[in-house]
This record gives C-alpha cells, structure tokens and sequence, in this order.
C-alpha cells in the first residue's frame, strides 16, 4: 500500500459554478467544507437556546462568544469591540474548518496558502484602511516608535515598515504552514500502521502499535493546534488592529 | 502561470486524480494556482454569509441571553438586598418594640407594687389604729376595773382598820381619820 501524504489536500471540483475570465469556478471540496464550517457555526449559534440557565449547546456558544469578547477587550481596548463580528467570525471558522479537518477523510480549508493568505490580507486591508480612517497621516506614528535617538531612526522606520508589511505574509504562513504539516505528519504516521501491517504480518500488527500510539498522540496534538492555531490567529487581529486605534503605543 | 489554461484544467484535474490515486498533476495542491480562484470566490462567499450571520442574527442573539442573565442576576441580587433592608428594620422595629413593652412591664409591675404596699401600709395602719384603740379600751377597763378594786380594798382596809382599832382599844375611831391613815398607807 502506498502512502500519499499530499492526497488529502487535493481540490476536487464538486460542480462548476460559471467562469470568470479564464478562470472554471466550481463548488470544489473546500467549498463544501467552508459550508460545513459555517453551518456549524450558524447552528451553534442560532439552534442554541436562550435560557436563563443554558444548555451545553448554548454554554459552548456563550463561551465562544466571551473567549473572544475577553480577547478583544484584553489586547484591543474596549474601542476593539467594534471589530468583534469580524474577529468572532475568523476565529470561529478558523478554529471550526481545522477541527473538522481533524476527522479522517475529511478537507481541511486552511492547509491551503491562498485561503489563509486572502484571510490575512482582509485584516491587512481592514488595519490599513480603518487606521488611516481613523487617525489620519498620524496612523503612520506606528513606524515611527518614540524614545529611538534620531540617528538611528531612518533603520528603526525601515524595519517597522518592513514588519508591517510582512505581518500577512506570517499571518498566513503561520497558520498554513501548521495545519499543512500536522496533516502530512499525522497522514505519514497512519500509514506505517497499515503499511506494516498489510506487508509484514504478524510481526507487522505488532510493528505497527507504535506508530498507532504516536498517531493517537498527534491527533491530540492537532486537536490542540486546531484550536491554538484559530486563537493565535485571531489574536494577531486583534493585535494588529490595536496599531489602527490606538497608533500612538 | 496556470491561470491562463485554469478553465481548461479544472473539471479534467479531478479525473486526472481518480485516475491514479493521488499524483495530481505532478504538484503540491496549496500552490497549484488552477484551484485559487474556485478557493478565493467560495471563501468570499461563504465568509462573507458567515460574517452576516455573526453579526446581524448569531452575536446579537447570544449577547442578548448573556446580557438578560447579567441583569436577571443583578435584579435578583437588588432584590435580595432589598429585602434583607426589609427584615433587618422589621427587626429592629421589633427588639424595639420589645424593649419599650419590657419598660412599659417594668413601670406597670412598678406601679402595680407600689399600690399594693400603699394599700397593705393603710390596711396595716387601720388594723393597727384598731389594735390600739382595742388595747386603750382594754387597759382603760383594767384600769377602772383596778380602781373599783382599790377603791373595795380602801374600803375594806378601812372597815378592817377601823375593827382593828376597835379590838385593840376599843374606841370606835371616827371614820374620816381611819379613811386619811389609810390613804396615806395605800399611796405609801
């Protein structure tokens, strides 16, 4: 039996949905998992009760929404909390589509770059254009860090100018780049298990007891990382968005 | 790169794939830039669908519950604190009025020995009036009772003196100085 890692991340068309230029657009497979991520959201959310005493549904939905309301609060001010559907919105499908990519046989959406990426570009553009929204040129302050002597300044503005526009680039990769490779590894893992098994025997049933072992304990590895990868993400938003209201810090 | 032949490669990428289990055009799937745009347009809109629902039905709707459980908590904590408030004057206004009906008690039982020793003084000096006036009585009957006598023994002491003096000498003694010998021996 042969082992392709890389399988799992392939884009299946599903349908094709019309043409924009030369470009086919079809429903593809992340589609259909970018809909299953925001149908469980939608029935979290919506499908929960509103009792005084909640349920477990509504526990996790209210937990949700104060996990990140704290988050906002805690990095970006109480004036962040305008921001609180966008980064509600990222961290729940970020955190939902990577723990649904944890089922076997299922597409995870963010093992893709350019999904993560267009992602990271939205907060991008949303920090720029609010920022200057909001504060004017004295948005641009943020390259310019207070207390740095003056000769050293133009080096100091070249490297905060440099991060800023690199910040999508770690943004995305970040998130990509650890969900493509716990994948790959868990993938890689799973199939010593039925590659010793199907071609040693016996003493590959046994053989393969380690690397199961190692895989039950990647699984809850990703399972932590599915969820770490969503907060850290969303929590960046709410770092680089604390840049756009307050500029001056 | 792959943009310009995207339309092409789309639906026969998927046959490809069936086909030998896997190998995909011989590339790595996140950079293969035929599948960005179908990505890009189903992640517009399906966050795009996810956005409007946070924000117009799912945030309103769970901040709603929290924020109605906030208020329902301290409304029910105002509300214990105001009837504790309650109790506690109720309370006060009962050792209070405990304390005044122990002192109105107090003056009443007061009042009350106060009169009954008035009224057992008056008995006690009425009864004692009667005593007094039983014993002046009496002695004034012992004393006129002992005068009568004195008065029988004066006279017999002085018939006796007088027979006395009659035997001894003989002569009968005239009967004012037998009386004056024997006033004189009575008061002596």
């Amino acid at each position: 039996m042969k082992i392709d890692p890389i399988h799992q991340f392939n884009i299946e068309p599903l349908f094709t949905l019309g043409h924009i230029g030369n470009h086919t657009i079809a429903f593809t497979n992340s589609s259909l998992y970018m809909l299953v991520a925001v149908a469980i959201i939608s029935i979290l959310m919506l499908a929960s009760g509103t009792q005084l005493v909640p349920g477990r549904l509504q526990s996790v939905a209210e937990i949700s929404y104060e996990f990140v309301a704290s988050t906002i609060r805690s990095t970006a001010g109480a004036e962040g909390m305008k921001f609180f559907p966008l980064i509600f919105s990222l961290f729940m499908f970020i955190c939902v589509s990577n723990l649904v990519g944890i089922i076997p046989y299922t597409f995870t959406i963010s093992s893709h770059l350019i999904v993560t990426a267009a992602l990271a570009l939205l907060v991008f553009f949303t920090v720029l254009i609010y920022g200057i929204y909001k504060n004017g040129l004295k948005f641009f302050k943020i390259f310019v860090p207070h207390g740095v002597p003056i000769y050293i300044l133009p080096l100091v503005m070249f490297i905060e100018i440099l991060s800023f526009f690199l910040r999508p680039v770690s943004h995305s990769v970040r998130l990509f780049a650890n969900m493509l490779a716990g994948h790959i590894a868990l993938k890689v893992f799973a199939g010593f298990v039925a590659m010793l098994g199907f071609s040693l025997g016996a003493v590959g049933w046994i053989g393969g007891v380690l690397p199961l072992a190692l895989t039950v304990a990647l699984t809850s590895l990703e399972l932590l990382v599915a969820f770490l990868q969503a907060y850290v993400f969303a929590i960046l938003t709410c770092i680089y968005l604390n840049d756009a209201i307050h500029p001056g810090h | 790169m792959a943009e310009s032949h995207g339309g092409a490669k789309g639906p026969a990428a998927g046959a490809h794939t069936e086909a030998d289990g896997g190998h995909h055009g011989g590339g790595f799937p996140p950079f293969e830039s035929s599948s960005f745009a179908s990505q890009l347009v189903s992640l517009a809109i399906f966050f795009v669908l996810l956005y409007v629902i946070v924000s117009k039905l799912a945030l309103p709707r769970i901040g709603g519950a929290i924020e109605a459980r906030q208020n329902k908590i301290e409304g029910d904590l105002a509300e214990a604190q105001k009837l504790k408030d309650q109790s506690d004057a109720a309370l006060k206004a009962y050792e209070s009025e405990l304390a005044s009906a122990r002192t109105r008690a107090q003056a009443i039982g007061n009042e009350s020995r106060d009169k009954a020793n008035a009224q057992a003084d008056a008995e006690r000096k009425t009864l004692e009036e009667q005593l007094a006036a039983k014993l002046a009585g009496a002695e004034k009957t012992i004393a006129s009772t002992r005068a009568t006598a004195m008065s029988n023994v004066r006279g017999i002491a002085a018939d006796a003196a007088g027979q006395i003096v009659q035997q001894l000498t003989g002569v009968v003694p005239d009967a004012a100085s037998v009386n004056a010998a024997v006033d004189a021996s009575l008061k002596g």
